[in-house]
């Protein structure tokens, strides 16, 4: 993708896929021996050169590294916070439910960013993603609070895009 | 110490049980397709979770290779039916 | 050694609690989508804390388990979120005593103002300049 310098070209997308596929095949069979590894290596980026397209991950540099390493622990509060909360609900006799859908507006503009931002909402309190159109998120919220409106709706992605917003711009 | 671990080891695949008891109900009660949809992707996500523990008590590594293939195949069922549901495919 | 086994079947046993505790609100929450939360978030969370044990319990199963629970973690929001687009567009209504539902409320707007889809287009708005399908360079 020539237009956009934000986002890594053909070359950098080819060496983060190929990267990532010897790093999980080291991973899953627990190979040491170097020549293995070596010939696996040369496989992946021969294959990620035919078919891995540019112009979909960012261009990696050392502030999105680091809020990159730090979404992750961030990420596994809020899923243990989730489950916390759904277990405390299931376990009563009456469910505690209040649900309904909303809708927030988000200020990502990559699809990656924003394939990335609904699925963590998926996995957070009491929060499900069920459609994207454009920028506009609609999100069944188990527990809504208040009537549903723009700014109730505003606190569940916030927590999310300030992250975001720096790996996926 | 050993025993201790082997209850424990015992009683979680117990738990574990149960849970498929339960996703199985909702599996064949669900009055709509897309309640027996998520109770079929909660159940594979289970046996996945049932699968790894028998690697572990038979020491078959191969067994976990098996979980990861029936996971990318449940999670394709799934998105193949959610497309059919909404009248995509 | 052994506290080391013990640790690692106790995260599994919490794992397990978890799962439980999934299956249990996949039966007992009133609609669809509640019981995709349930089913989804819980879990998550069981069959990572499961492999995790597991890994901690048996070292020589560690590395696999990993890959294992990476793509567990995101494969499974994406079939919930599928399947909740889904039994929405199926036509599945949210349980009495909801709240509001705006993707309802909105798409009726739309469908009487005329103007299709002001916003975008169902999918994700993909910049690809027109042409461009993907695949090879």
């Amino acid at each position: 993708m020539s237009g956009s310098g934000k986002r890594s070209g053909r070359i950098g997308a080819v060496i983060l896929s190929g990267l990532m596929f010897t790093l999980i095949y080291v991973f899953w069979t627990g190979a040491t021996d170097p020549y293995d590894i070596s010939i696996f290596t040369v496989l992946a980026f021969g294959t990620c050169a035919v078919f891995v397209r540019g112009g979909i991950f960012p261009r990696p540099g050392l502030k999105k590294i680091a809020y990159a390493a730090a979404y992750i622990p961030y990420m596994v509060v809020e899923i243990v916070k989730a489950n916390l909360d759904v277990a405390s609900r299931v376990i009563k006799p009456t469910i505690p439910l209040n649900p309904g859908i909303v809708a927030v507006d988000t200020k990502l503009t990559t699809p990656i960013g924003r394939t990335v931002l609904a699925n963590s909402i998926t996995l957070t309190p009491g929060t499900l993603s069920v459609e994207i159109k454009g920028s506009r998120l609609y999100i069944h919220w188990i527990d809504v609070q208040g009537h549903g409106g723009e700014e109730e709706a505003k606190m569940i992605v916030a927590g999310f895009e300030k992250y975001l917003e720096v790996i996926f711009g | 110490m050993a025993d201790l671990i082997e209850i424990i080891l015992f009683a979680s695949a117990v738990l574990t049980m149960a849970a498929i008891v339960f996703a199985a109900l909702r599996f064949l009660m669900g009055p709509t397709a897309a309640d027996r949809t998520a109770a079929f992707d909660t159940l594979t996500i289970i046996s996945i979770s049932i699968i790894a523990m028998l690697a572990q008590y038979f020491g078959r590594i191969i067994f976990i290779d098996v979980a990861m293939i029936y996971g990318i195949l449940s999670f394709i069922g799934v998105v193949a039916v959610a497309r059919y549901l909404e009248g995509g495919l | 050694m052994e506290i080391l086994r013990l640790a690692g079947a106790i995260i599994v046993f919490i794992g397990s609690v978890f799962l439980f505790l999934g299956g249990l609100g996949l039966l007992r929450m009133p609609d669809v989508y509640n019981r995709i939360q349930a089913g989804t978030k819980a879990t998550t969370l069981g069959s990572m804390c499961v492999f995790i044990g597991l890994g901690i319990y048996h070292p020589a199963l560690l590395s696999r388990m990993l890959v294992l629970l990476a793509f567990i973690v995101i494969t499974n929001p994406i079939s919930s979120h599928a399947l909740a687009r889904a039994a929405h567009f199926a036509g599945v209504k949210l349980v009495k005593g909801s709240v509001c539902d705006r993707l309802e409320v909105e798409e009726a707007e739309d469908a009487a103002s005329g103007s299709p889809d002001p916003i975008g287009n169902d999918t994700i708005n993909d910049d690809r300049p027109a042409g461009d399908l993907g695949g090879g360079g």
